[in-house]
């Protein structure tokens, strides 16, 4: 993996992190690179609740923004960002507000590398959404101070349309540090954790590989 | 939240009557229902502090239950409700949780809005 001046993530839930990339983030950590986590909403429209639930609609959020700060700490980022928008309202918003907000978060860190979700190819309206913003907001940045954009999608058209992810990164290194993290939003995982491990201790290919790779479309803005 | 009982959803539904109340009203089958399964429809519907008043509420079943809110010139209602919780700022949370505990439905009133 290339060593960058600064990353900076742009998600709109807590945890869309923690399955696709923690263990990336967790090797630029590694690399000393200082990490930027924008998370856009607290994920308050989340339906797992526990059985019998131990949650609720309106605790959900306060639940998760803890989650989400254990999941930052597990994978060593320090600067961590609520950005307070509502969980499924993000592709209602004036789209040139939130340009502008990427855009102002992106003049300040500085980022030599972004990554986020692939507008259109990314399932979740609020994913779409996010990664239009992204996009747009680097796209009007002058030429040279772009920074590079690597981008999650998992559509399932996106193998079809996009081609095969360009990097791939292998985070064995990091692989306890990305199942902290998915560990850490407990109140969306739980359900799933106790079958991932499962499968690991049985060495379970399929799911070695899913853990241990991350995929990336890097995005080339034309002009 | 615990199992909704008629008789205590009914004494809440009594006490926000006849008065200014904020609701939040949702159905949902998450956002990622048709990625899930291709032949899914996804819908759902969501309201967050719509000011009301209803004259009067109640609830019916047996569980899953029914709560119909009956307003001057108007309606509000949900189905599929399991759950009930009075929260520390004394607001009323009605929530359907599916088979596997995941939320379906939510109506929830309170006499403040929600945050």
């Amino acid at each position: 993996m290339e060593k960058e001046r600064q990353l900076l993530v742009v998600f709109p839930h807590p945890d869309d992190e923690a399955f696709g990339v923690s263990g990336t983030i967790a090797s630029h950590v590694k690399n000393g690179t200082p990490v930027t986590y924008a998370c856009l909403t607290l994920g308050e429209m989340g339906r797992n609740m526990g059985n019998p639930p131990f949650c609720n609609r309106e605790s959900l959020p306060k639940i998760r923004k803890q989650e989400l700060q254990d999941a930052a700490n597990a994978i060593g980022i320090q600067d961590l960002r609520m950005l307070g928008y509502r969980d499924k309202t993000v592709e209602f918003e004036d789209p040139e507000k939130l340009i502008q907000h990427m855009g102002s978060i992106i003049e300040e860190v500085k980022p030599s590398l972004i990554i986020s979700f692939y507008p259109g190819y990314s399932v979740h309206p609020d994913h779409d959404a996010t990664g239009a913003a992204v996009v747009e907001a680097v796209k009007r940045m002058p030429k040279q101070e772009r920074p590079k954009l690597n981008l999650v999608a998992f559509a399932k058209n996106c193998i079809d349309e996009l081609g095969e992810p360009n990097i791939v990164n292998n985070v064995k290194a990091t692989v306890s540090q990305k199942i902290a993290a998915i560990k850490a939003h407990k109140s969306q995982t739980q359900l799933m954790v106790a079958n991932v491990e499962e499968k690991l201790k049985q060495k379970d290919p399929d799911m070695v590989a899913w853990l241990e790779n991350e995929r990336f479309w890097s995005y080339e803005i034309k002009d | 939240m615990e199992p909704a009982k008629i008789e205590s959803v009914q004494k809440e539904l009594d006490r926000l009557a006849k008065q200014d109340v904020f609701i939040h009203l949702e159905t949902t089958n998450g956002a990622y229902a048709t990625h899930n399964d291709e032949s899914f429809f996804s819908s759902g519907a969501y309201i967050r502090n719509a000011k009301i008043q209803y004259e009067h509420g109640k609830i019916t079943g047996p569980s899953p239950f029914r709560v119909g809110l009956k307003m001057d010139i108007g309606w509000v209602y949900a189905e599929g409700i399991t759950h009930y919780e009075v929260d520390e700022k004394g607001r009323l949370l009605l929530a359907g949780h599916d088979f596997q505990g995941k939320l379906a439905v939510a109506l929830e009133i309170g006499t403040t809005p929600f945050e």
